[in-house]
């Protein structure tokens, strides 16, 4: 039996209604493999992405989080320990042990 | 204090203050007895009060957001409300939208807001604009005021605004909000000329939200619902944001000092996005508030930023230029089902009262709340999320249909009906996915525009929600 993969803990919150697709609950603490194994190459953002899809997603709705190329519905903010994505690199920025990611849906009701 | 009345006031003050530019100097009693107890709030004070009688203010919207905003910014002695909205008062906005009243029933808005809003406080001037907002009108309208309350409901609408906003230099406090979140944010304030970029500046709604949400994946509060506490917290919140920009000169170019730090005294330039979540099971925790730093203008911004005077203008918002219904991809919607696969809601009603259906199955892909308040005799209930959760379930590891929903024959043919006719035509291709169809033994058929439908063709008494 392979080793289990070296994980790192992980804080993702999901806003906005994000939650009704991770069973309900806003904030979880994900065990995300140091590694990503299609590459080996240290977990990012996106690795953290296509992780809670294929792990936490339960929800058949998939489109509301992600394309079907894979990347982030546009209209979610990433918050990247408090700081927006896009200055950390958006999809690239890697992850470290203890990081905080918030998903947040934009709303547009009122 | 003097003892002036109203018709006094004017002379009195002219000759003691001097007015100038049409800006009062001074407080009538009846002012000052109506704003004391907020006057008196440390920071605040007799000048404080002047501001926000000289200020101007928009309210888009008067909805759910815009009635309880209006509320404040009236009760706080803005001096001149202008309000835009086309739409005509409803029973379904009467939980929230609190401006408007039962008897206002049918009125338009903007005209049902202002009747309550005068009788709360007569002294500031409204100013009614009985249609919608649009890229042809908004920057005509937008222009006469000091501030703007993004209190709209659509992606199309929420990023004309701020494009207006931008380039008239007006500062934009934006919120929203659905079924039980809301989303606070203040942009483009202080409002910062289109393009500059030599030092940190605000950001406007684009540089924060570059990208709408696909069509798809947007929820009205018409369809996904809405709670009245949840809107009406984001809407005070945004008057309260309104009242204190205006009250202390937030949107005024600060002063020389400012200017040569990176510093951010006043949370503007990086400012906060305030997100609310209601828990109808719990009581508040430490994630009903939270606040989420946002950055400053963004370089690429296609509003703001660098290149933005070549690409965002008065003149081309004007004339069609962004296309905003475009951008957020309103018109696109699935593709229909073949008319073999549909059947109207008073073709099936004629059916079924002619004996002809007496084997077949309803499927109903309604919410379960939806259900709860009524539905067709018969009809079997699969909340259309559960649903697609099961087939996928299915697809992936084996089992059998009868899990989604009994059927007894092979051949029955099965009815699908939503509530406005969408989710019903994608249930019937995912049951044909799973082969329940038997390769066309069994019809599986979407009833048109669902209970909508139904009420308007056959049963007027049906409690359509």
């Amino acid at each position: 039996m392979a080793p289990e993969p070296e994980t790192m803990p992980i804080s993702v919150d999901f806003l906005g209604g994000l939650d009704t697709l991770f069973s309900n609950k806003t904030s979880h603490t994900i065990s995300l493999p140091l590694l990503n194994p299609s590459d080996s190459s240290p977990a990012n953002v996106g690795f953290l992405i296509s992780y809670l899809v294929k792990h936490h997603l339960k929800h058949p709705r998939t489109e509301f989080f992600v394309q079907d190329d894979g990347h982030l519905t546009p209209g979610i903010l990433v918050l990247i320990n408090e700081a927006d994505w896009e200055l950390e690199g958006e999809e690239e920025c890697e992850l470290k042990a203890g990081d905080k990611v918030v998903f947040v849906s934009t709303m547009h009701g009122g | 204090m003097q003892h002036n009345s109203n018709d006094e006031h004017h002379s009195n003050s002219a000759a003691t203050n001097g007015e100038q530019n049409g800006s009062s100097l001074q407080l009538t009693d009846e002012e000052f007895d109506r704003y004391s107890r907020q006057m008196i709030v440390p920071g605040m004070g007799k000048d404080a009060q002047l501001r926000l009688i000289n200020s101007k203010v928009l309210i888009i919207g008067a909805g759910g957001l815009g009635c309880p905003a209006a509320q404040y910014i009236a009760g706080a002695g803005i001096g001149t409300i202008g309000i835009i909205d086309g739409d005509v008062v409803e029973p379904s906005n009467l939980h929230r939208q609190v401006g408007h009243a039962t008897s206002r029933i049918g009125m338009k808005k903007v005209d049902s807001l202002i009747t309550h809003l005068r009788d709360l406080n007569p002294l500031p001037t409204y100013v009614p604009y009985t249609y919608p907002i649009s890229h042809e009108n908004a920057a005509d309208i937008i222009t006469l005021y000091d501030l703007v309350l993004d209190c709209t409901d659509n992606p199309a609408t929420r990023y004309l605004i701020s494009d207006v906003c931008v380039l008239l230099c007006k500062p934009l406090v934006s919120a929203a909000s659905v079924q039980k979140s809301g989303q606070l944010i203040v942009l483009n304030c202080p409002p910062t000329p289109q393009g500059k970029m030599d030092r940190k500046y605000p950001p406007c709604y684009r540089c924060c939200f570059r990208k709408p949400p696909p069509a798809n994946t947007q929820l009205s509060c018409g369809e996904a619902g809405i709670m009245g506490p949840v809107v009406g917290l984001m809407g005070v919140a945004q008057a309260g944001e309104a009242i204190k920009i205006l009250a202390s000169a937030l949107h005024l170019p600060q002063s020389s000092s400012d200017t040569t730090t990176e510093d951010d005294p006043h949370n503007l330039i990086q400012p906060t996005l305030l997100i609310y979540s209601y828990d109808l099971n719990a009581a508040p925790g430490p994630y009903t508030f939270r606040a989420l730093k946002m950055a400053s203008r963004k370089k690429n911004c296609f509003a703001c930023g660098e290149n933005s005077p070549q690409t965002l203008t008065l003149e081309g918002i004007k004339s069609g230029n962004p296309n905003y219904i475009q951008f957020c991809g309103l018109q696109t919607r699935k593709a229909t089902l073949p008319a073999q696969d549909r059947i109207t809601a008073s073709a099936y009603h004629a059916a079924r009262e002619s004996g002809q259906l007496q084997n077949h199955i309803l499927l109903d892909t309604r919410e379960k709340e939806h259900f709860s308040f009524g539905s067709i005799d018969g009809a079997v209930n699969v909340p259309f999320g559960k649903l697609l959760m099961k087939a996928a379930t299915i697809k992936r590891d084996g089992g059998d249909a009868q899990e989604i929903l009994p059927l007894k024959s092979a051949e029955d043919p099965i009815f699908v009906v939503c509530r406005r006719g969408l989710d019903s035509q994608e249930a019937v291709e995912k049951l044909k996915e799973l082969g329940v169809d038997h390769g066309g033994k069994r019809k599986i058929v979407d009833i048109i525009g669902g209970m909508r439908a139904w009420k308007d063709e056959v049963d007027p008494s049906f409690p359509f929600i």
